[in-house]
């Protein structure tokens, strides 16, 4: 399935963008770094959950969601980022395990404590949430200014952490090489317009496809210097 | 192919060399192409071009490449004054191949200046600048063998400022991206001179190894199709194939033994579970980096050498130069994709060489055009600033749209320049943290000497002249500040020809230890304009010329 597709995806387009000579001298090591690519993605997240309960993982995937939200391109939910920080609360973000352990209920204190009669993050509407995130962001200056009631709310310096530690991996997530368990689909990819390619040729950009050539731009070079 | 030689540790050597990087690795293949049996000591694993990913996780969070904070920590502070905070200070290699596998491959030769800089200049108040022992004249051949024997790209005779050369470059200069297109055009509107960079990347292939394929992933990471002219990817395949040498990973040497007579007898080393050996040798070579050469020698002390090892002048880990330089980012109204092919393209060297009478300071730079950002670093920050304006909030709508916009129209310019050797700053062993094996952590001691404060202002100062001639719709720079983190790590044992003021002699051979060489970024007298790499392979030819020569003669 997945593997497979991907295996064959990165041959055929690695090859196709390239002469045949190339292709063939160089076979060994393009195999080699497909057969590697593909025992990669093997490794991918397994649609379940390790480390979270389903409800953790449910307001995971909503803080996630404000962090990187979804509008007229997928967000942090579509790229399934709380697949990989699952993952990654298992395997190497072991140290983590923590920070989520006591960060997510300070989180959801604050949920209470500014919303009272609510106790979940994903019970809010998109706006609350965002306030109550922005309370732990020490970054907002001019938020934090224009609503001074909050700065009364209690301190919650495990949720603090915490907040700065899930927006690094939701931003992991949503970015990271597809082949390592986040970005599905390479969605985030889509959204910043990186192409999903192992090899690329030039002309890359807007601004070397009318390149004339290294010579050819020292003459014209030249000749201005000359008119000058 | 010849299986690799295994010795034992009983086996009296040749040559042991500590470090397989830039400079090791040149040695190994050197000495044992010269007949000598070798044994490499390196503390990373032996890892392959099999074993290279794109996984930013494992390789930037996780240390995959590079020595480790949590069981190797550091700690910084300005000046011998102060008391060292621990904080990650330094960053290299931590493999076979060492930082030659993860750096961004820029190959820039040093000029004649670079060597004869105090002749010229005179002295510069609080450094102790001084003339190398060897001239460019020296070196240059050596020069010459690195680019030829491991593979750079780049076009002779494309920059004016160019030192003479014996012959060109082995092959064409890589692709240009949309970068270097934009800092070409700007850079010659302003009357200046900008060129194809040089890069120790294949444009070519070469039997073994492909050519470089544009993936993007050159910085931090190692190439997996082995275009990347690491001395992994090129000598140390050449050392094993002689049958001679033997490449040792995943040993953490911790002391160099000496004997009664003053001179080496081997290297005591852990391997992977931590228990200790002696590899016998008849002489050593340190290539472990300027950090950790010199702590090697000040965690070798003996009734002898109570000071450290090859330590009579008292100025091992000392002179410690970083190189310096601001940069600045720029956004345009079309997409460059500078994420594809290697990060740079384009460079200028108008600056390299400043009259100090008229700009008031001591040293000199270059310019790059480069993208060298991951996606998750140019989102969230590496070392450095991320790629995002500041200001841009950090989730969120606005910081999604920012991402969206900015990845495939943003480019940065870097300057590199001069450090000025400065006594004070140095690596030494911290007094109370331990590593650990249980040994004295590095202790980095830095303050930027004022003249590379003031050559960062003049340089960004460039970086933004250049940028106001190209169509950046938004454009923003790094403040000039003291560094407090070391990516190169240059003139910790440094070379001279008197004892007194330096640490090892023009053959590379310590002056207090007649069978003791050091080679690698400490044997640096002055820290060139930002790219050292190739200086280091250079000497390593050179120096593997000298020992070969005085083996001969049994003058070791």
């Amino acid at each position: 399935m997945n593997e497979s597709v991907s295996r064959r995806r990165f041959l055929s387009r690695g090859a196709a963008g390239l002469s045949a000579v190339w292709a063939s001298a160089h076979w060994p090591a393009l195999l080699a770094a497909a057969t590697h690519a593909h025992q990669a993605a093997k490794s991918a997240a397994p649609p379940k959950f390790e480390f979270f309960t389903a409800d953790e993982a449910k307001e995971v995937d909503a803080i996630t969601s404000r962090i990187i939200p979804t509008d007229d391109t997928p967000g942090a939910h579509e790229a399934g980022v709380v697949y990989f920080i699952d993952r990654g609360l298992s395997t190497f973000s072991v140290d983590d395990q923590k920070t989520y352990r006591q960060g997510l209920p300070e989180l959801q204190a604050r949920v209470a404590e500014m919303f009272p009669g609510t106790s979940k993050f994903s019970a809010l509407k998109p706006e609350q949430q965002d306030e109550v995130l922005r309370s732990f962001d020490e970054s907002d200056v001019a938020q934090k200014a224009s609503k001074p009631a909050q700065r009364n709310l209690r301190r919650r310096p495990g949720a603090q952490n915490f907040f700065e530690t899930i927006r690094q991996h939701t931003i992991a997530g949503f970015l990271i090489d597809p082949d390592y368990g986040g970005n599905r689909d390479a969605a985030g990819w889509k959204v910043i317009g990186r192409e999903r390619e192992h090899m690329f040729q030039p002309p890359f950009g807007y601004y070397d496809k009318g390149y004339p050539g290294w010579e050819v731009a020292v003459k014209e070079a030249t000749k201005e210097a000359e008119k000058k | 192919m010849l299986e690799p030689i295994r010795y034992k540790t009983t086996d009296n050597v040749d040559f042991i060399i500590i470090g397989s990087g830039a400079a090791g690795g040149v040695l190994a293949k050197e000495l044992s192409a010269s007949g000598f049996r070798v044994v490499v000591l390196e503390q990373g694993p032996y890892l392959t071009e099999a074993d290279f990913t794109h996984n930013e996780v494992e390789v930037l969070k996780r240390n995959q490449l590079t020595n480790r904070p949590d069981i190797q920590p550091t700690t910084f502070r300005k000046t011998p004054m102060d008391k060292a905070k621990r904080q990650r200070a330094l960053v290299y290699g931590r493999m076979v191949g060492g930082s030659s596998v993860h750096f961004t491959a820029n190959y820039w030769r040093f000029h004649e200046i670079d060597f004869i800089e105090r002749s010229k200049v005179g002295p510069v108040p609080g450094a102790n600048l001084a003339d190398w022992p060897i001239t460019y004249a020296d070196l240059e051949p050596y020069y010459t063998k690195v680019e030829w024997e491991i593979g750079v790209s780049g076009l002779a005779g494309a920059s004016p400022f160019d030192p003479p050369r014996s012959k060109p470059y082995p092959m064409p200069p890589l692709p240009v991206k949309s970068g270097g297109v934009i800092f070409e055009r700007a850079a010659r509107k302003l009357g200046w001179h900008p060129f194809p960079a040089p890069m120790a990347i294949l444009s070519q292939p070469r039997p073994g190894r492909n050519a470089c394929v544009q993936c993007g992933f050159c910085e931090s990471f190692g190439c997996e199709v082995g275009a990347k002219s690491s001395t992994l990817a090129t000598v140390i395949r050449m050392a094993e194939k002689t049958g001679l040498c033997e490449i040792r990973p995943n040993c953490y040497v911790h002391r160099i033994e000496t004997n009664a007579n003053g001179r080496v007898i081997g290297v005591a080393y852990f391997d992977k579970k931590r228990v200790s050996h002696l590899q016998l040798a008849r002489a050593v070579v340190v290539c472990a980096n300027g950090a950790e050469t010199p702590r090697l020698l000040l965690l070798s002390t003996s009734t002898q050498f109570p000071n450290g090892l090859a330590n009579s002048s008292g100025l091992v880990g000392k002179y410690l130069m970083l190189n310096s330089g601001p940069s600045a980012m720029a956004v345009f109204e079309h997409p460059l994709n500078d994420y594809k092919g290697v990060a740079v393209s384009r460079i200028l060297h108008d600056f390299y060489e400043l009259d100090p009478q008229k700009v008031g300071f001591c040293g000199g730079g270059g310019l790059d055009a480069r993208f060298d950002m991951t996606p998750i670093n140019f989102a969230t920050g590496g070392y450095d600033m991320g790629g995002l304006p500041p200001g841009t909030p950090k989730w969120g709508k606005e910081f999604k749209a920012a991402l969206a916009h900015n990845y495939t129209r943003s480019l940065e310019i870097v300057s590199h320049g001069t450090s000025l050797p400065v006594e004070s700053n140095s690596f030494s062993l911290d007094p109370d943290l331990k590593d650990a094996w249980g040994l004295p952590a590095l202790r980095m001691t830095y303050k930027d000497h004022p003249d590379d404060l003031k050559l960062g202002a003049f340089l960004r100062a460039r970086i933004l002249e250049l940028l106001d001639a190209t169509e950046a719709v938004q454009k923003w720079a790094s403040p000039v500040e003291e560094q407090d983190f070391a990516y190169h790590l240059l003139g910790t044992c440094r070379m001279g020809i008197d004892p007194k003021s330096s640490v090892i002699n023009a053959d590379h051979r310590t002056h207090d230890v007649k069978n003791l060489f050091l080679c690698d970024g400490s044997s640096l007298v002055t820290s060139g304009r930002g790219q050292p790499t190739l200086t280091i392979s250079a000497l390593a030819y050179r120096a593997a010329d000298r020992i070969t020569e005085l083996a001969r003669k049994g003058e070791i």
